[in-house]
């Protein structure tokens, strides 16, 4: 879309009943007190407070800044949880700092995966520990999945020791049509859920396309059974949680309705929609739908098909979170191409790698390798720091997070990490990882490898994994 | 062997297929010319023409020979005949056969899943499509993967474009703890997939096992130990054999099936996970002495590792696990592969974890991981030779079968790949793939699409018309 569409497209989100930005103005005049459906203010707060770091300078590394930039024989300086200085060899170093000499090394931002499931899936995978679907209904919109969190999930740590994750998106599964709110964490080690839980982070809305919703409900005689069904259910919703809103915006008597809070804040700009999507023609749908209702798509989740709509996908602003090779597992899977992510990429949209497994969460790098060599087979020639944005600052916006980390920036949590090689390398894994510049994992440190509850005391319970 | 006639691709990158095209291998097949590589696809699902396997010789390589031994550079590699000839270093050149100069380039044997379902399924979830199970057959032990693997599975061509050349085929239990007996395969671009068919039964003795045995593992064990005795009752006087008495575990079929397992002429893959599954199993062999034994899973397998390699026990496994996923998996960790081999055990890896119809093109990242964790303070890992034996020569030999492919070896099957990069890194792809001598398409439905999506936009003309 050239730049005059684009406006058009702006134009039209705001024409809309109460378009995001002007909702977003409404509900912040508009006392929360107001009315029988105001809701608390952040019920389920987050508790998270960094952990204790020391001023730390990484020196000598390259530096992936995680927004496209490179710096050879570079120096990144932590304190106080940020990033204080990112620059060449030339930065000054403070005194009083632990320095770490990284020649040979690569420093980036922790990786970000958009689409996990640690947590409400989480290791053991049994019946009573499955809490990542309600597939009671199409339309759960009113569940949120940080309430089936369990912080004692070893996935979290090997995401960390492995994989470099230092934040993430935990979604509700795929078996819905609306399936709930997503939750965006640190990740750390806590007690509770709360502790975990990334201060300010947007939530986020999980929807689903196709296959999953028409044949969990369809096995069971109910809507939807087919792809026009599933859209049918969702437009249905969006009417309902349009009304909800209004009254909801202009204060009037309603009672509290958990599933319309979570539709019209998405209508209100304020939650972000995650939408599981493989087909490109579903995906136009979904665009269209969202036009018609007034609401953005941040990101389209399993996008195997994004390469064929790279220009729609670009022109409408919205990410795709795609896998580095996974492909005909389903039938709307069955396009899948290693190429898809160098090809939205090239197209000027959003490209984003996840993993949405717990143990592709523990190698995104390498999952993006294959991509990025795949991309350059076919001419499309995209450097490694660049190649990295789909793994920092990408996902960082698409979450909403851009502002605070997914990035080596001054200013931003000192989210990073220390690889031990180049990180396109298969034989590069993380020496150290800092969250909020508190060093959570060294590989020289058998003591900050993370041993969770279900695992103490069990057979291999703080062994090198 | 008949093979389908496939000439090679134009393949600027590398001087020798150049002059290949100019016309080494213009006599492979009257009737073919050689033309563009989109073109020659055209041509796939219609050309049957026998193809002969060619003589050629790559030189000026970084020769990985699948043993176990470190690369080396400035090698060699000789094929003739379908076969290999030589390969490393200080290898005479002959005269008069074809001859690529890789530049420095890697070349390794054909990469072999130690561990698939691949030809049994095309998409896995559409249920048409998928032969890997059959829980509503009577038969289980007798159930042959053999005639059904479908050289003409998509994921076979995605496969040997990733440069997978063979794979151990697996069928998955539906009804019993027996599941069937599987193959290797090769994968090459032909209608003759089999390599050995038969090569070994399938059993789960896990979580798995107890669930098929009717719910414990103390069924599972009993479930095994009398059906292999019903199969030695079948094998010592089969016209006797009633499989319709109320006593009988097997039906005749299924008895027939085990009666060689039993006497350790089929080998017999053992699907456990726990340390104690593990010793469960090798505990058999008290009273089946000559179970010819391969595990595969085994992800606690480090805990018992001196057991196993005692026992002379090859393992297949996925390597990349390092979860309690389930709680017989509760000492997971990516050092496993590295503390087995170091046990002396054999190792292989395959797709243990799911994907197993589809991405065996994983064998090289877990491969990769291997060398990776070398380099982790505390961890077991491989050098890089052995662990480009984990997807090579060692699930040849598990099978039975290293003297036939797996490695570089004189007299191995000419099965070899010329890769762009080092086989191990994710960056790379093969730029040749040869099986059995013969030089493989390496083209497939997914470079297709790629090719006619490389611009989003629609021409002169709707994208179906784009081929």
């Amino acid at each position: 879309m050239n730049r005059t569409g684009r406006m058009l497209l702006v134009a039209a989100l705001l024409a809309g009943v109460a378009g995001p930005v002007a909702a977003k103005k409404d509900k912040e005049e508009a006392p929360a007190s107001q009315g029988s459906s105001a809701e608390p203010e952040n019920p389920y707060p987050s508790t998270y407070k960094p952990y204790p770091g020391r001023p730390t300078v990484l020196r000598g590394a390259t530096i992936f800044d995680g927004e496209g930039g490179r710096i050879d024989n570079g120096i990144v300086f932590l304190s106080d949880g940020k990033v204080t200085a990112v620059g060449g060899p030339d930065t000054p170093i403070p005194a009083d700092v632990l320095l770490i000499e990284a020649q040979g090394k690569y420093v980036t931002p922790g990786v970000i995966d958009i689409h996990s499931h640690l947590g409400d899936y989480p290791s053991p995978g049994v019946d009573a520990l499955s809490d990542g679907n309600e597939a009671t209904s199409p339309v759960t919109p009113h569940v949120w999945a940080e309430h089936s969190i369990w912080p004692q999930d070893a996935g979290f740590t090997r995401a960390l020791a492995n994989g470099g994750v230092t934040s993430l998106q935990i979604l509700p599964g795929s078996a819905n049509l609306f399936g709930g709110r997503s939750v965006t964490l640190k990740n750390v080690p806590a007690r509770t859920m709360q502790g975990m839980k990334f201060p300010g982070a947007p939530q986020g809305l999980k929807m689903a396309c196709g296959e999953n919703p028409k044949r969990v409900y369809g096995a069971k005689g109910r809507e939807p059974s087919t792809r026009m069904g599933n859209m049918a259910v969702n437009r249905q919703a969006w009417i309902k949680a349009r009304e909800y809103q209004k009254k909801r915006a202009a204060g009037k008597d309603q009672t509290r309705d958990l599933a319309m809070e979570t539709l019209a804040d998405v209508l209100e700009g304020k939650i972000l929609v995650h939408n599981h999507c493989y087909r490109a023609d579903e995906m136009a749908n979904v665009i269209d739908m969202s036009k018609e209702f007034g609401y953005k798509v941040s990101t389209f989740h399993h996008a195997v098909e994004s390469y064929k709509i790279a220009d729609l996908l670009r022109e409408n602003g919205i990410c795709s979170a795609m896998w580095g090779d996974w492909y005909g597992f389903k039938m709307e899977a069955y396009d899948g191409i290693k190429e898809n992510v160098p090809l939205v990429h090239r197209a000027g949209a959003c490209a984003i790698v996840h993993s949405d497994d717990q143990d592709g969460i523990q190698r995104l790098n390498q999952e993006a390798a294959k991509a990025l060599g795949a991309g350059r087979r076919m001419g499309i020639d995209i450097s490694d720091e660049v190649a990295w944005t789909w793994l920092a600052i990408n996902p960082a916006r698409a979450m909403g997070i851009a502002d605070r980390t997914g990035s080596l920036k001054v200013g931003k949590m000192a989210d990073v990490v220390l690889w031990n090689g180049n990180p396109f390398s298969t034989y590069t894994r993380p020496e150290k990882v800092w969250i909020d510049g508190a060093l959570l994992y060294d590989s020289y440190d058998p003591k900050r490898r993370g041993v969770v509850d279900f695992e103490l005391g069990q057979i291999g319970a703080g062994d090198v994994k | 062997m008949m093979k389908i006639a496939l000439p090679p691709f134009a393949l600027s990158e590398v001087e020798g297929f150049r002059r290949a095209e100019r016309g080494c291998f213009a006599s492979l097949s009257a009737g073919l010319r050689l033309r563009s590589a989109r073109t020659v696809l055209l041509g796939l699902a219609l050309t049957a023409t026998p193809a002969l396997a060619q003589s050629v010789t790559i030189t000026n390589a970084t020769v990985a020979i699948g043993d176990g031994s470190e690369p080396i550079k400035g090698g060699t590699v000789v094929v003739s005949a379908g076969k290999i000839v030589a390969a490393g270093a200080g290898v005479a050149v002959p005269a008069g056969t074809k001859t690529i100069d890789a530049g420095g380039k890697w070349v390794t044997p054909g990469i072999v899943s130690g561990f698939s379902r691949v030809g049994l399924a095309e998409v896995p979830a559409v249920r048409e499509t998928n032969d890997t199970s059959a829980g509503r057959s009577p038969f289980s032990a007798a159930i042959d993967v053999a005639p059904v693997v479908n050289p003409l599975a998509n994921p076979i061509a995605i496969s040997r474009t990733a440069g997978i050349t063979r794979a151990v085929v697996a069928p998955a239990t539906g009804s019993s703890i027996f599941a069937g007996q599987g193959a290797v395969v090769d994968l090459g671009s032909d209608l003759n997939p089999i390599t050995k068919a038969r090569a070994f039964q399938y059993v789960e003795m896990g979580e798995a096992g107890s669930a098929e045995a009717g719910g414990s593992r103390a069924a599972m064990i009993l479930t095994f130990r009398m059906m292999l005795r019903q199969a030695q009752d079948y094998a010592k006087a089969p016209a006797s054999y009633d499989g319709n008495s109320r006593d009988a575990l097997l039906n005749r079929v299924d008895a027939e099936a085990l009666a060689p397992v039993v006497t350790g002429a089929m080998p017999l893959m053992v699907h456990a996970e726990s340390a104690r599954d593990i010793l469960a199993v090798l505990a058999l062999r008290q009273e089946f002495p000559a179970l010819k034994l391969i595990l595969a899973g085994a992800t606690e397998g480090w805990m018992v590792a001196n057991q196993i390699a005692a026992a002379k026990v090859p393992v297949i496994t996925a390597g990349l696990e390092d979860l309690p996923s389930s709680f017989e998996k509760l000492a997971a960790t990516q050092s496993n592969v590295g503390r087995l081999v170091k046990a002396g055990v054999s190792v292989s890896m395959g797709m243990l974890t799911g994907d197993d119809a589809l991405q065996l093109r994983a064998a090289t990242q877990q491969a990769g991981n291997m060398v990776a964790l070398a380099k982790v303070p505390g961890a077991a890992g491989l050098s890089w030779g052995q662990a480009l034996r984990t997807i090579t020569s060692a699930p040849a030999e598990a099978m039975g079968l290293g003297d036939r492919f797996g490695s570089l070896r004189a007299g191995r099957a000419g099965d070899v790949v010329l890769w762009d990069g080092d086989p191990l890194e994710m960056t790379s792809a093969p730029v040749a793939v040869w099986i059995d001598g013969v030089q493989q398409p390496l083209d497939n439905r997914q470079t297709r699409l790629r090719d006619r999506y490389a611009t989003p936009t629609e021409g002169s003309l709707p994208k179906a018309y784009e081929w």
